[in-house]
């Protein structure tokens, strides 16, 4: 692997493990990240941390710029200015496939399931990040490789069982309600045991009962991994989340624990709703 | 009776054949919603490599995987250098370039080996069995053209059902975004995708070839066969390739057999007609699945 800086050069190998302490205690550093399409500002000097042990919730109204955020995290997205560093590396010109391999996972907003293949085999997708993916490994190592695939298929099983969806695993993901296909994209994510899983609006179309079963899902899971989400209900991300960066046309305008973001003026203003009015419609994305 | 026996056997062996193809036409729609024009094209490439190599005095089974091998190759070269740019753009782009690479393979065919007719070697007897007093058209060569195909058949089967290759190859077909997210070197998968298509082609042409003669445009005909098969079997299945195959192989054995061989591609075309008419979406596909 070979680092380069922005104009092309080597990098020095010092360059891409710094800032050394605070970036290793934390998982997920992004810093100053500024995204603009073809002059619209999207994300403007946008940071947040993230590290295991922490819930970060990331909320602000429709076209904040939260989608992005995570877009630049995963690689869709290059950022003009800043920079995502991942345990002490720099990510750059890392591409959507890297990142199970990194440790990172992400579900989609809906549900994002393999139509054509069954909850398991969904599931399984997720188990191998990676596993070798050559064409002739897999020829040649077809019967070697068994048992390495039942070991994969156990732990698919664990990952379903642990959702509470081991029973539908044969089952395609279009005859099973929303909330089930939920979990099962949940175990998807789960299944590799990454070390950052980020949620884009988990909890939407769920009923209350099954949104009270994802807060205590989430709280099982902070103290595996570090877990980004970005939601729209408030009831879970003040219930679950340890810290909440508001977002507001691109810019963080608030970062706080619940009860400050809560309290926050600035926030009320802008997310809940009473100067939204007021402001020009379409410039919201 | 014993010519109704003949042209079903007859059917069979080319039917396979023809299913050969179709698969390779249907790994390619399932990995990139793109019909290769240039698949027949590509088999004879690999079967004019095939010739050289014999025509070097190398051992036949030799030349024979020399080919097969090619075949990947070839495939993954040409999604690298002519597919990959194309993602993305319009649909009639994939159409038009691989209508070109049709023309552009069969001319530098022409160009090296002459566009001129020449013979294959077949692996074994081209002679007619004898079951008992009955003699048969069907030959040790037409028993190794089913064994052959079967085989590929049954290890795309088991490479897309049981191993993890084919599983990520499901998963990109049905969301590649998704699948990317979940680590899977999509790009490489479409590659793969490509070389077993004209992996499965290549075997099509040194099947056919000992059949037919060797010329640039020998698989043309098989094209148009093999495509009506892939859609017979709704495009998307490779099970469904095999069964549109050996259904547009006997079709056309029986249509030339009792009808002249001047009706075989009308009867093709009839069967597809029919066919798309009744079920548009194949005889294999779950219409439902796919209108994402």
């Amino acid at each position: 692997m070979t680092a380069t800086t922005a104009d092309g050069l080597p990098a020095a190998p010092a360059a891409d493990t710094a800032p050394a302490a605070p970036a290793t205690a934390a998982g997920l550093v992004v810093e100053n990240v500024t995204v603009s399409f073809g002059g619209l500002s999207v994300l403007d000097n946008v940071s947040l941390t993230s590290s295991t042990g922490e819930i970060v919730g990331v909320i602000g109204p429709n076209g904040a710029g939260k989608t992005t955020l995570f877009n630049v995290i995963c690689g869709f997205v290059r950022p003009q200015e800043g920079r995502v560093v991942w345990r002490g590396k720099q990510l750059r010109h890392h591409h959507p496939y890297d990142l199970a391999s990194l440790g990172i996972e992400r579900t989609l907003q809906g549900v994002g399931l393999f139509q054509g293949l069954d909850a398991l085999d969904n599931v399984l997708v997720g188990a191998a990040p990676v596993a070798r993916s050559g064409l002739f490994s897999a020829l040649f190592g077809l019967w070697p490789s068994s048992r390495e695939e039942r070991r994969l298929r156990d732990q698919a099983m664990e990952a379903l069982d642990r959702m509470g969806v081991a029973e539908y695993a044969a089952r395609m993901p279009s005859t099973l309600p929303y909330p089930v296909q939920k979990r099962i994209a949940l175990a998807r994510a789960l299944v590799s045991q990454p070390a950052l899983v980020m949620m884009d609006e988990p909890a939407s179309g769920l009923s209350a009962s099954d949104i009270s079963e994802l807060a205590e899902l989430l709280g099982a899971l902070r103290s595996e991994m570090g877990v980004l989400i970005v939601e729209h209900n408030m009831d879970l991300v003040m219930a679950t989340c340890d810290r909440i960066v508001v977002l507001d046309f691109g810019k963080v305008i608030a970062t706080g624990v619940p009860d400050e973001i809560r309290a926050d003026p600035v926030v009320t203003t802008a997310y809940l709703g009473e100067a939204v009015e007021s402001e020009p419609a379409d410039a919201r994305d | 009776m014993g010519r109704f026996v003949d042209l079903t056997l007859n059917g069979f062996t080319y039917g396979v054949i023809y299913a050969a193809v179709a698969l390779g036409l249907v790994l390619i729609w399932r990995a990139t919603r793109i019909v290769n024009f240039a698949q027949g094209a590509l088999a004879t490439l690999t079967t004019y490599i095939a010739v050289s190599l014999l025509d070097r005095s190398v051992n036949y089974w030799l030349a024979f995987a020399g080919a097969l091998f090619a075949g990947l190759v070839i495939g993954a070269l040409t999604e690298r250098v002519f597919i990959r740019p194309l993602y993305g753009k319009p649909d009639l782009n994939p159409i038009v370039v691989s209508i070109g690479l049709l023309i552009l393979v069969e001319s530098i065919a022409g160009a090296i080996w002459g566009s001129g007719d020449r013979g294959f070697e077949p692996a074994f007897s081209q002679i007619g069995i004898s079951v008992g007093k009955t003699h048969l058209e069907f030959s040790h060569f037409d028993v190794f053209v089913l064994a052959s195909v079967l085989v590929l058949m049954v290890g795309i089967l088991v490479l897309f059902r049981w191993t993890n290759l084919g599983l990520r190859m499901r998963a990109s077909a049905f969301a590649p975004e998704v699948a990317r997210l979940l680590g899977v070197r999509v790009g490489r998968i479409l590659t793969t995708g490509w070389a077993l298509a004209t992996f499965a082609g290549a075997l099509a042409g040194l099947l056919v070839a000992p059949k037919v003669l060797l010329s640039p445009n020998m698989m043309d005909p098989i094209l148009v066969y093999g495509f009506a098969a892939a859609v017979l079997g709704g495009l998307d299945s490779p099970l469904g390739a095999l069964v549109g195959g050996i259904v547009t192989g006997l079709g056309i054995s029986y249509v030339g057999g009792y009808m002249g061989s001047s009706m075989e591609t009308v009867g093709a075309a009839v069967l597809l007609i029919v066919v798309l008419s009744i079920r548009p979406e194949g005889i294999f596909s779950r219409p439902s699945a796919r209108r994402v």
